[in-house]
């Protein structure tokens, strides 16, 4: 059967108001072509009403696995797993979804006489998170009490605190945390902000060092995907799986995953999510406020005040127990909150890059990541089929400033400028550079002692982006302040929407079918052919 | 390993190899490696003077000339060290040769930053030569090469006559510009690729030295090296 296009599924007229595309910390407010189909994202599930009452229900009503306080005993060794900054995104309101489920867990693990309790960050080459940001994420109490030493974030650089498992059926290196490796019992807490969170990959990821992603986080894998959002046809979440399951036999692993609504803005903004044809005066008034401040400020300034409102999200579902039936159970949750039933694939979409990706939670989205988000993210918000067909064009609109953030980036810089600049081939590039900047002392510094991502995170960045890169006909950015930018990531540039999608016309039919991707908040595309 | 007879005074160390390597790490040693500087130096040995009388002088002699010193090192590293190392004329080479050791164990060994043998060791893993390129004297630096197993130093050296320090230093003196210079002469005796090799330095007066090589880092930097190192997005690393 094919699915309907719902309400929020909108075609522009002639009379239809200019949409509002995210540009960085900008936003653009564009004309599109009539009959431009528009893809909004559907309304935010209402959020539990008692999510603390939730969460004690989930861990004493486990999924194949028994209660939570059936796992106790008094004395035993219990390392608890989170999330890092990267979920969700913006950073939530307070408290935190980690905050609420540890303190549940706490007070339970505390009730039964286990107080030999360590909270680890499962940040793999991710960057270490800052004592501020573990503070926000757990509260003030729980901080206070295990940091600094009984809660940190993963070093995948210390030799000392990684733990060799074994390897899958495929050969795949299993590796974790020595503290994860010693616990009687591991408490895993999750958010699932999109479908390609959770299930195996928290642990077998999340906790493993460059050998153990090397199995997965490679050119060859990366491009195998078909839909990173469907971990069915994802052959990084199989290879995940294969590594979770060896996990498995050597772990006790109790997993809590939740998933959250798509309630991004607060009352203020919420007009970002709305209709444009449905503003009332007041939407309207605030968003050319809006607009006429953020043109005002300098770009380090709306980027400071970005990253400062978190969103109202709310927990939809929390599941604990065995990680694959949890797992299958939250991303039922994800897809009905994201998916949005479309007929028919693009030849040309349209989306604004907002300001903000998993990787730069308080810090600059740079080139590299505006990629990822174009065509690792944004490309991949689909099940079944992509919602620009193959050979189509991707229109994006952002700045394309050539900016790094030193501190968190510095990697990428040198990955960016030299590297890039000598060939776009992830094969290559994994080939010829890689191992060297994985191995570079300098990075290995700054990652394990300052807040950078490891030296070969920009390279999983890339290939991340191969399968989008290796099925659109062309990248236009609308927008790009620079020549030298768009032209590294072999994408065109383009001063206005008008001229993009005329451009785009060299690859498509006279007459393009368009869509646009009225993100944020996320939404996903079922999409029918 | 020959020592490349174009260069200026170079010490090795017993990790010295030569096999095949093709890029290089030059660290600072000052304020990069350890947290003392040149200053500390000399005022140890001026503390350890043969007689108690010429110790008291001689440390109070250093001690009243260090607002000259931070004048001058803002001026010119050069000059600071010329400034610094007049006042070790008169000293004996053999008894130079003898605190060293002593000034090593106690002043260099417990100053050395904590983040540093992590930082060593990695370059080490990767097969980079490991040269300490010093404004400090020879016999301090050659120790704490020993210690950190570097393949060599490269370091200014005071001018003896009859076993006694002149107070002045063997031409050209290590420091600033002339650092790279050294470097770039270096990497053409040992065909290092200078675009891939490494350089560490705290102190924007080595801005020249990071400048040479391919894959340069500001450690524990100054204000001025801090802006620089953002200005042209190098990597900032804290070892302290």
């Amino acid at each position: 059967m094919i699915p309907r296009e719902k309400d929020n599924v909108v075609y522009i007229d002639s009379d239809s108001a200019p949409r509002i595309l995210h540009a960085g910390e900008d936003f653009e407010y564009e004309q599109l072509p009539i009959g431009t189909r528009v893809i909004y994202p559907n309304q935010p599930i209402r959020g539990l009403p008692h999510p603390d009452a939730a969460i004690r229900y989930a861990l004493n009503h486990p999924e194949e696995m028994e209660p939570l306080y059936a796992l106790l005993r008094p004395s035993m060794r219990v390392t608890i797993v989170m999330d890092d900054i990267s979920l969700p995104l913006p950073s939530m309101k307070l408290p935190d979804v980690r905050e609420r489920v540890l303190t549940i867990v706490l007070d339970i693990l505390a009730n039964h006489g286990v107080d030999d309790v360590r909270l680890l960050v499962a940040n793999a080459l991710h960057r270490r998170m800052t004592a501020a940001e573990m503070k926000r994420v757990v509260g003030a109490k729980i901080f206070n009490r295990y940091y600094p030493d009984q809660f940190i974030n993963h070093d995948a650089e210390d030799p000392e605190a990684i733990v060799t498992l074994g390897e899958t059926e495929l050969g795949e290196v299993v590796k974790t945390h020595r503290w994860c490796a010693e616990a009687d019992l591991n408490i895993y807490v999750n958010i699932n902000l999109v479908p390609m969170d959770g299930g195996h990959k928290s642990m077998g990821i999340g906790t493993t060092d460059y050998q153990g992603l090397l199995a997965h986080h490679n050119p060859k894998t990366m491009l195998e995907v078909d839909g990173y959002m469907d971990p069915e046809k994802s052959e990084l979440a199989h290879s995940g799986n294969r590594i979770g399951r060896v996990l498995d036999q050597h772990l006790k692993v109790f997993h809590i995953e939740t998933a959250l609504n798509n309630r991004m803005y607060d009352q203020s903004m919420n007009f970002l999510a709305k209709n444009e044809d449905d503003f009332s005066e007041l939407d309207r008034l605030a968003f050319q406020s809006l607009r006429w401040t953020l043109k005002k400020l300098p770009r380090a300034a709306k980027r400071e005040i970005f990253h400062r409102i978190p969103s109202p999200y709310e927990i939809i579902a929390v599941h604990a127990g065995k990680t694959e039936p949890v797992h299958s159970k939250i991303l039922a949750k994800n897809y009905e909150q994201y998916c949005v039933p479309v007929k028919g694939q693009a030849d040309v979409l349209i989306t604004g890059i907002p300001y903000i990706s998993p990787y730069n939670a308080n810090s600059i989205l740079n080139p590299l990541l505006v990629q990822v988000m174009a065509l690792g993210y944004i490309y991949n918000l689909y099940r079944g089929s992509p919602l620009v067909r193959d050979g189509g064009v991707l229109i994006i609109t952002h700045p394309l400033f050539d900016d790094f953030d030193q501190r968190f980036h510095p990697s990428y810089i040198e990955f960016f400028h030299r590297c890039l600049t000598e060939t776009r081939d992830s094969f290559e590039l994994h080939r010829r550079f890689e191992r060297e900047f994985a191995k570079n002392p300098t990075y290995i510094e700054m990652y394990r002692r300052g807040n950078a991502f490891h030296g070969a995170h920009p390279f999983y960045m890339w290939y991340w982006g191969d399968a989008g890169r290796a099925r659109v006909g062309k990248v236009i950015c609308v927008g790009a302040e620079n020549e030298h930018v768009p032209s590294i990531m072999g994408w065109e540039r383009a001063s206005t929407l008008h001229d993009a999608i005329e451009r785009a016309k060299d690859l498509t039919k006279p007459n393009p079918d368009i869509s646009m991707l009225h993100l944020a908040p996320i939404l996903m595309t079922d999409v029918s052919v | 390993m020959m020592r490349g007879t174009h260069l200026p005074w170079r010490g090795k160390t017993a990790a010295s190899h030569s096999a095949g390597e093709t890029s290089a790490a030059f660290y600072d040693m000052d304020g990069t490696l350890v947290r003392t500087n040149l200053v500390h130096s000399y005022l140890y040995l001026t503390r350890n003077e043969v007689t108690v009388s010429r110790s008291i002088l001689k440390t109070l002699e250093g001690l009243a000339k260090l607002p000259a010193f931070l004048v001058a090192d803002r001026f010119s590293r050069a000059f600071f060290n010329e400034m610094l190392y007049a006042g070790y004329e008169g000293m004996y080479e053999d008894r130079l040769l003898e605190l060293a050791e002593e000034h090593f164990d106690e002043v260099l060994r417990p100053n050395i930053y904590p983040g540093i043998y992590e930082l060593v060791e990695n370059a080490r893993k990767v097969g980079l030569r490991q040269v300490i390129v010093s404004g400090s004297l020879d016999v301090f630096v050659a120790p704490l090469a020993r210690h950190l197993g570097m393949d060599d130093f490269v370091s200014n050296r005071l001018e003896l006559k009859d076993g006694v320090a002149t107070g002045k230093l063997v031409k050209p003196i290590v420091a600033g510009a002339v650092k790279a210079r050294l470097i770039q002469e270096y990497a053409q005796a040992f065909d290092i690729d200078l675009l891939r090799s490494y350089a560490y330095s705290d102190s924007f007066s080595d801005y020249s030295m990071l400048a040479v090589v391919g894959r340069p880092a500001a450690v524990n930097p100054d204000s001025r090296l801090r802006r620089a190192a953002q200005e042209l997005e190098w990597p900032v690393i804290d070892v302290r």
